[in-house]
């Protein structure tokens, strides 16, 4: 039971719709603070080996229900916690996450699971430092996806809530649902609101000076030098 | 009066599980409860035959058997790699699957629910390993409260022939030697299982277990069995 941490290291995340650009911003971001000399570990939504296969199969066999969608997206991250978050926090670490608790809050809740269950499901989180929530219009996001990719999935696409037989609009009022939740959390967890209509350089320079101010006391590690 | 079928009607601990009429589930579910090692298994192994025997339907289930989550524990678990946290919602999910996926659509369908341990053996494990007791309630609040609990109690001392009775010996889990607790799996093993025990016993009033003393001569606690679950199911018929 982690939450409000006092580790030297700091916990920055992004969040967003599919499409929001969020990705793109955290690994400038990550850039950055490597070229700065920062220790910078990053960590990825969805990505604990322990877990990952056992996601894989639910989601090929669709045989997730919400709940069991719920609990092992909570099982990677707890795997990610202790593996992969608290051990560079405490060593003093900048750990970045592509995604945090707040995309289970959103889809979720989103799938009909109860805003207050999944709340206390995730308690065992660490708080992040600053938890970025970029915002993006539906459209504007649905055009980025629905462009440039191959073929949507049917979890992601939020075809097993039966809101539509078609991928495509099933995935509109899927993503029109969790923006709606993002939004809602806005005040309840202080999320920095980022403009993600803006040019990636605009974005990116807000960023890094929101980050900037809390990496006072962190300490930096460059690369070492041929000593005299 | 016999209790009425229609006044059956199953509760959750907590919010529950969405999408779940309660007043649909028609059949039972009975719980076999206690220690690693104490016999558990042999009694759902003798109780599943004698309740087919006498007309009803049966599932028996048990811990990582998911279709969804039960290789990856497995899996996991042999690796040696879950951390405490990891560990507690890898089984949750694994419990969960088994619920919605097996347990409700039995219940359903009228079918007696015979599971080997439930969400107490899931709780007791995430307390000993230091784990916030009511943050492991919440999400099991999406339990069905079992009709009947019965918990086969034995001391550490009581264990330890059993577990030797078995090739393996003592396991690496059941000796809760990812906690570091003694300096080799026996040591291990019982301070573990004191302390789950311990947990066990607390849970005794606040889950309403009904406490069958494991003990007794394998025929004695079949018999003791047969004829508490006898009287749950007379209802029934």
């Amino acid at each position: 039971m982690y939450g409000d941490h006092e580790f030297p290291g700091k916990l920055f995340i992004v969040e967003g719709i599919d499409g929001s650009g969020k990705s793109t911003q955290l690994s400038l971001l990550q850039q950055w603070l490597r070229r700065e000399g920062y220790m910078v570990f990053f960590s990825e939504w969805n990505s604990s080996p322990l877990v990952r296969e056992t996601t894989r199969r639910g989601k090929k066999k669709q045989m997730l229900t919400p709940t069991t969608f719920s609990l092992i997206h909570a099982t990677d991250l707890a795997d990610r916690i202790e593996r992969h978050i608290i051990p560079p926090l405490k060593a003093g670490a900048i750990v970045l996450a592509d995604r945090y608790i707040y995309t289970a809050f959103a889809r979720d809740a989103a799938r009909g699971v109860s805003p207050r269950w999944v709340r206390e499901l995730y308690r065992f989180a660490v708080k992040p430092t600053i938890a970025f929530y970029f915002r993006v219009p539906l459209e504007v996001s649905l055009k980025r996806i629905l462009g440039a990719r191959a073929g949507l999935k049917h979890y992601e696409a939020g075809m097993d809530l039966g809101l539509s037989d078609d991928i495509e609009e099933s995935f509109k009022l899927f993503q029109g649902r969790i923006r709606d939740r993002y939004e809602g959390m806005i005040d309840e967890f202080n999320l920095t609101v980022i403009d993600a209509t803006g040019s990636i350089e605009e974005q990116q320079n807000e960023v890094r000076s929101i980050v900037e101010r809390e990496l006072r006391d962190v300490p930096k590690h460059p690369l070492p030098m041929v000593e005299f | 009066m016999a209790e009425n079928i229609a006044d059956h009607k199953f509760e959750f601990y907590g919010e529950g599980l969405p999408d779940v009429d309660r007043g649909e589930l028609r059949g039972r579910l009975i719980v076999i409860e206690g220690s690693d090692g104490i016999g558990r298994s042999t009694q759902v192994a003798m109780l599943k035959p004698w309740l087919e025997s006498n007309g009803h339907a049966v599932l028996d289930t048990g811990m990582t058997r998911s279709a969804l989550a039960g290789r990856g524990i497995k899996q996991a678990k042999a690796g040696i790699t879950l951390g405490p946290i990891s560990l507690t919602l890898f089984y949750a999910t694994d419990f969960a699957d088994r619920l919605e996926n097996e347990m409700i659509p039995a219940l359903r369908a009228g079918f007696i629910v015979l599971t080997d341990r439930y969400i107490y053996s899931l709780i007791a494990r995430a307390i000993v390993r230091g784990l916030d007791a009511d943050w492991v309630k919440s999400f099991y609040g999406l339990a069905l409260k079992p009709d009947a609990v019965f918990y086969m109690r034995g001391d550490v001392k009581d264990l330890i022939p059993r577990v030797l009775r078995s090739p393996a010996g003592f396991d690496y889990w059941e000796s809760g030697m990812d906690m570091h607790l003694g300096a080799d799996l026996f040591d291990s093993f019982r301070e573990y299982q004191t302390r789950m025990l311990s947990v066990f016993d607390s849970m005794v009033d606040t889950y309403g277990f009904e406490v069958i003393d494991a003990t007794q001569p394998i025929d004695i606690i079949y018999r003791n069995l047969q004829r508490r679950i006898g009287q749950l199911l007379r209802a029934m018929r």
